[in-house]
């Protein structure tokens, strides 16, 4: 019996250390990644990597300009198509749409969210690109807002149904109609969760590589319009990875170090946006 | 009047009262919630157009070959598929029992104080970029685990897992733990919503019986939300059957069938990542193929996924 008691024990003592050594062994490839990134990337930016433009091997100073005002093009242009649709479907999801069709499209939108984003850039090139007979920004922009789509939509739902019903009823016992108060009462009590979403959103869109390969396709000499292709940060970093060059490769690791840093502090503020509130 | 009677005059009148505004406004929201619903079926009907030119030349052949031939222009996506499935089970096999762990500290056994910060933690990696764990792998693991290889292939050369070239890197084992490391985040805070929600009454009543803590997590908690892990796990596998960037950084993209994990191999978002830009014709109706063979694997695995986990945590979700 005494031994039967020692061998429950150890195995529970057994059983929750290795639980433990689970979440140490995950938090230390978070530490690893970002600190070796951080540390490695911050050596190597300076001022010339912000504010100058690619220049081929061997010259010195080339910088990544373009590339991170083509993410700030691409990111914006992508949140232009995205939030309108986003947020209208959340608040169908959430207000106007009866339970059995909410909970449908609550399905399609989640599923949505779970198609890989190469194969949205496949789509984006089928549907722009062929079409136009050009890469370009467009069609970045289309595919990177077909991925933000449900991430808007699905968090502006859940922001928009923490509104207290109290506060829908006081709207509508004034005599406004129920549009007049989604507007009014409902979206403004909602406002900081919608932000979050978008936020959420932009940062997702901004990492993303496998969608840009074929649209926005990359463009070393800044932005030249809409219909032409366009730079990004991240495409850039895949680009120089790649390279055989070290000095390509440090540059790499300088715009990781940007891209880690915009969507950490990204991350920051939507987790203090939504503090306290479950999504 | 009876009760019944005054209600249904009472929902009339609200009825009558729906002033076309309201009309006009739902009916707006609506059609942008059909819009996001089109994109979809949009996905699938403009990729089988597009692949159609491929799927009616090679049929079924296009699974069991492994030729790719642009000069000939002959297209088999066997090596592409191989690849993609032992990629993303050997991260399974590698991140489930990583993140079961971190979801039952994170939920169950971590004080009070760790609770938040941890899993801060864990959705901050599901935040960093597919490209800069990517470069990580190249600059950093890849070059780490070579001594491993080597080690591995001297003195368990004789397996044929480990036989090849183990000095490369660049092969099946580092884009296995590439992709383990990058699906961690969704199974880890999947299943600690879904081991969160089970009601704390069935817990106590296990502990009251004298269980031990594990005792209560194995055969009460565990059990309780199976079907929600189950389908953190397929969800995770789904996000690893589509996981592009850092695999094509590491796997070596080459068109390989083999056991071993030195090999060097390929997944059909990496051949579509490294191939689509230099394709035409009958090339690239077949990456297109490729494409829509992801879609549909990874639809049917999100299908499944959702459907497991809303079964638990729908059911908490108490609304205004």
């Amino acid at each position: 019996m005494a031994n039967f008691m020692t061998r429950r024990r150890l195995t529970n003592r057994l059983m929750i250390g290795l639980s433990g050594v689970a979440a140490l062994i995950g938090m230390t490839l978070l530490a690893l990644i970002l600190g070796y990134t951080l540390i490695h990337g911050l050596s190597y930016i300076n001022l010339d990597f912000l504010t100058n433009a690619y220049k081929p091997v061997g010259e010195a100073g080339g910088g990544m300009r373009n590339e991170i005002i083509g993410t700030l093009i691409l990111v914006g242009l992508g949140s232009l198509i995205a939030i309108p649709i986003g947020l209208m479907t959340g608040l169908f999801l959430a207000d106007f749409g009866s339970p059995r069709m909410a909970s449908a499209f609550r399905f399609v939108a989640d599923v949505l969210s779970g198609v890989p984003s190469i194969v949205v850039g496949v789509f984006a090139f089928a549907i722009v690109v062929k079409p136009m007979h050009s890469y370009s920004a467009f069609s970045g922009g289309i595919a990177l807002a077909i991925i933000m789509i449900p991430i808007i939509a699905r968090t502006a739902e859940e922001a928009l149904r923490l509104v207290p019903i109290s506060q829908r009823e006081a709207a509508l016992a004034l005599g406004i109609t129920r549009w007049r108060s989604v507007l009014g009462v409902v979206i403004p009590g909602a406002m900081t969760g919608i932000i979050t979403g978008i936020m959420l959103g932009v940062a997702r869109i901004a990492g993303e590589t496998a969608p840009l390969l074929f649209t926005a396709l990359g463009n070393n000499f800044g932005f030249n319009g809409l219909l032409k292709p366009i730079g990004a940060l991240p495409l850039q970093i895949y680009h120089f990875a790649l390279s055989p060059f070290k000095d390509q490769q440090q540059q790499a690791w300088a715009g990781a170090f940007l891209l880690i840093v915009l969507v950490l502090v990204v991350s920051i503020i939507v987790r203090w946006l939504s503090r306290g509130k479950k999504y | 009047m009876n009760l019944d009677r005054e209600l249904k005059i009472k929902a009339d009148t609200k009825l009558v009262r729906r002033s076309i505004g309201d009309v006009l406004f739902s009916g707006l929201t609506g059609i942008f919630t059909l819009l996001t619903g089109a994109i979809l079926v949009a996905l699938a009907t403009v990729l089988a157009i597009q692949a159609w030119p491929s799927i009616e030349k090679f049929g079924v052949s296009f699974f069991t070959s492994s030729v790719w031939d642009p000069v000939k222009e002959v297209f088999g996506a066997m090596p592409a598929v191989f690849g993609t499935l032992a990629s993303s089970v050997l991260a399974l096999v590698i991140a489930v029992p990583i993140s079961l762990g971190t979801a039952i500290f994170l939920s169950e056994l971590a004080p009070k104080w760790l609770r938040g910060p941890g899993s801060f933690v864990i959705e901050m990696l599901a935040a960093i970029p597919s490209v800069i764990i990517g470069l990580w792998g190249i600059f950093v693991m890849v070059p780490a685990l070579r001594p491993v290889q080597v080690w591995l292939g001297a003195h368990l050369g004789s397996l044929p897992f480990f036989t090849g070239n183990p000095y490369i890197g660049f092969d099946m084992l580092a884009a296995a733990l590439i992709l383990a490391i990058m699906i961690i985040p969704i199974i880890t805070t999947v299943s600690r919503d879904a081991i969160r929600a089970v009601p704390v009454a069935q817990k106590e009543s296990m502990l009251a019986l004298g269980a031990t803590r594990w005792e209560t997590l194995s055969r009460v908690v565990l059990p309780y939300c199976r079907s929600s892990l189950i389908g953190a796990t397929i969800l995770g596998l789904g996000r690893a059957l589509g996981e592009t960037m850092a695999v094509t950084m590491v796997i070596g993209n080459a068109d390989n069938i083999s056991l071993s994990l030195f090999s060097s191999a390929t997944t059909i978002a990496s051949k579509i990542a490294s191939q689509f830009g230099e394709a035409s014709g009958l090339g690239l109706s077949s990456l297109i193929e490729l494409a829509l063979i992801l879609l549909a694997v990874s639809l049917i695995v999100n299908v499944i996924a959702r459907l497991l986990v809303w079964k638990l945590t729908s059911v908490k979700a108490g609304r205004v």
